[in-house]
């Protein structure tokens, strides 16, 4: 009973029905929600642990038993050392952080001058800009490019890549959120004599932190784990995780060595999964508040 | 950036997909529409283009109604249900490509699926999921969907929390039972929400690869090949002007699905608000 009062007083506005649902719907409610978890989530991620930590013999069974002896360490080893993971977090890192930073901000700026001037060419431009949210790049004649100004297969080549492909993803974001907020406040900056970079840098970029925030997550999530780009960009010069990953898995070398992937999966994973649990509250947050407007 | 980028190359695809530029001559030179021709007459082009449109279509469904159904499950702040968040979430920060690993080891023949089936029925089941060709397609896109379901999950979750509590009191007094609320007043609430849910499964799928390639590689028998993993297979062959085609195709195809498809959306948001 107690309970239920408590409830009833923290969230009176939300839980006014449902103080009143029998305490057997909680119950299957509850019920329902671990049964899914168990149901989706369970097997894959059961069978990626288990399997890590096999030796290759018991591995190529791919069971869901436990393995006799638990050789995860061993095998975490073994990929850090022969595939080169160290080589390829730095080559991720390398590549994820200048991405996400440049995209961001010049995406930001850009979407500042986009919302605040509603001349034609500037909606010519915003359409033209957006447009890259959805169209798919031309990814050979992007590499021709490169090779044709030397920066194929290398970091800074595949960063101008990422943002040229990722900026219209931060334009479509902050653009929509600038134009709620009002313009007055910038006004009266400008009055007081405040320079077009100094308004930006203290009080539009704070306000767009939600936004921000989200573009961020979704940038980090795409950039970090794609490969699609990386195996045509860097061919073979450089090494990401998700790229190394793949050469990995589809060199002769690693064939049928399924708990040697499954350990690098477990190992490539962590960096995010670290960054995730860190952050988890905010990071939901921040998707939920900024997605939609 | 966007321009050099993005703009010049889009533009030079439109022009390399009339030549016959390939690692194997020095010059390159210009034949008309051959490209096509080859492509549509090996039946590539519209088998390859099929099998985008299926994959895409059963990721967008596969994702949205995932994601819907744990929206609406995990819609209270409890703590189990911010836990079961959580957890869902963990598909969608892996990368793709080890989220096909993971799953080829659970549906591949005798794999983990097979083995638990054949332990439950007592005797030897192969489902063999992955060498179908007609479902090969469905499954990955399934996989695909259940990669980014908590995303799509978090984002009705975001669409719930806006719809505005007295509404729902209001129904509830006029004596609409659950069902009826969540058909009649929660989801075409949800418009903004399903808009932009729908839109990037569809079209992200369009530009697919990384699931596709680690769990079939396109296999078996070209019948899980998209777009995008053609043109990777033709440039690693060294057939750069098949392979800009293609992406060419890619980017016309998803032009014209992308603006009818958020025109539609857009439209269906006006007229329930």
């Amino acid at each position: 009973m107690s309970s239920v009062t408590a409830q009833y007083n923290g969230h009176k506005e939300q839980q006014t029905f449902k103080s009143q649902a029998p305490r057997w719907r909680r119950i299957l409610h509850n019920a329902t929600v671990i049964i899914a978890m168990l149901a989706l989530l369970a097997v894959p991620f059961w069978l990626l642990v288990v399997t890590a930590g096999k030796t290759q013999a018991e591995a190529l069974k791919l069971d869901m038993s436990l393995p006799d002896k638990w050789m995860l360490l061993e095998n975490f080893a073994t990929v850090i050392k022969d595939g080169k993971m160290v080589a390829a977090l730095f080559g991720s890192i390398a590549v994820t952080v200048p991405a996400v930073l440049i995209a961001i901000l010049f995406g930001s700026m850009a979407s500042w001058i986009l919302a605040r001037r509603t001349t034609k060419p500037m909606a010519f431009l915003y359409a033209l800009g957006i447009s890259g949210l959805i169209l798919p790049p031309a990814v050979v004649t992007v590499m021709m490019l490169l090779k044709m100004i030397g920066l194929s297969g290398t970091a800074l080549g595949m960063i101008c890549v990422y943002v040229g492909i990722y900026l219209s993803t931060v334009i479509f974001f902050v653009t929509g959120f600038i134009r709620t907020i009002p313009p007055s406040l910038e006004e009266s900056m400008r009055v007081d004599g405040a320079k077009p970079a100094r308004i930006f840098f203290t009080l539009i970029l704070p306000l767009l932190s939600p936004t921000i925030a989200t573009a961020t997550i979704l940038l980090i999530l795409y950039i970090w784990n794609d490969v699609f780009y990386a195996l045509f960009i860097l061919s073979g010069k450089m090494s990401t995780l998700p790229l190394n990953l793949y050469n990995v898995a589809s060199a002769g070398l690693y064939l049928n060595n399924w708990h040697l992937i499954f350990a690098y999966i477990i190992l490539m994973s962590l960096p995010l999964l670290i960054i995730f649990a860190a952050a988890q509250r905010k990071i939901i947050s921040g998707i939920t508040g900024g997605a939609v407007k | 950036m966007l321009v050099v980028f993005f703009i010049v190359p889009t533009v030079m695809n439109f022009v390399f997909a009339f030549t016959d530029w390939s690692a194997f001559k020095n010059t390159i030179d210009f034949n008309g529409i051959d490209n096509f021709v080859t492509l549509f007459q090996d039946g590539t082009l519209l088998r390859d283009i099929r099998t985008t449109l299926i994959y895409a279509v059963c990721i967008a469904i596969f994702q949205n109604t995932f994601g819907l159904l744990l929206a609406v499950l995990l819609e209270e702040d409890t703590r189990l249900n911010r836990f079961a968040r959580v957890m869902f979430f963990i598909p969608v920060i892996m990368s793709a490509l080890a989220v096909g690993y993971i799953w080829q080891a659970v549906l591949k023949t005798d794999g983990a699926l097979d083995q638990m089936l054949s332990a439950l029925v007592g005797h030897h089941v192969t489902t063999g999921l992955l060498g179908n060709t007609t479902w090969a397609i469905v499954v990955i896109s399934a996989i695909q969907g259940w990669k980014w379901m908590g995303l799509a999950m978090l984002i009705f979750l975001a669409g719930l929390k806006t719809i505005d509590a007295d509404v729902i009191e209001a129904a509830r007094i006029d004596g609409a039972n659950a069902h009826q609320l969540f058909w009649t007043i929660k989801f075409p609430l949800l418009a903004p929400a399903f808009t932009f849910n729908v839109a990037t499964s569809l079209l992200g799928s369009l530009n697919g690869f990384d699931m596709v390639q680690a769990m079939t590689k396109g296999g078996p028998g070209g019948s899980t090949e998209i777009l995008n993993i053609f043109v990777w297979r033709t440039f690693g062959q060294g057939l750069y002007s098949q392979s800009t085609t293609m992406s060419m195709i890619l980017f016309i195809l998803v032009a014209l699905i992308a603006l009818p498809v958020i025109y539609f959306l857009r439209r269906r948001e006006r007229n329930i608000f």
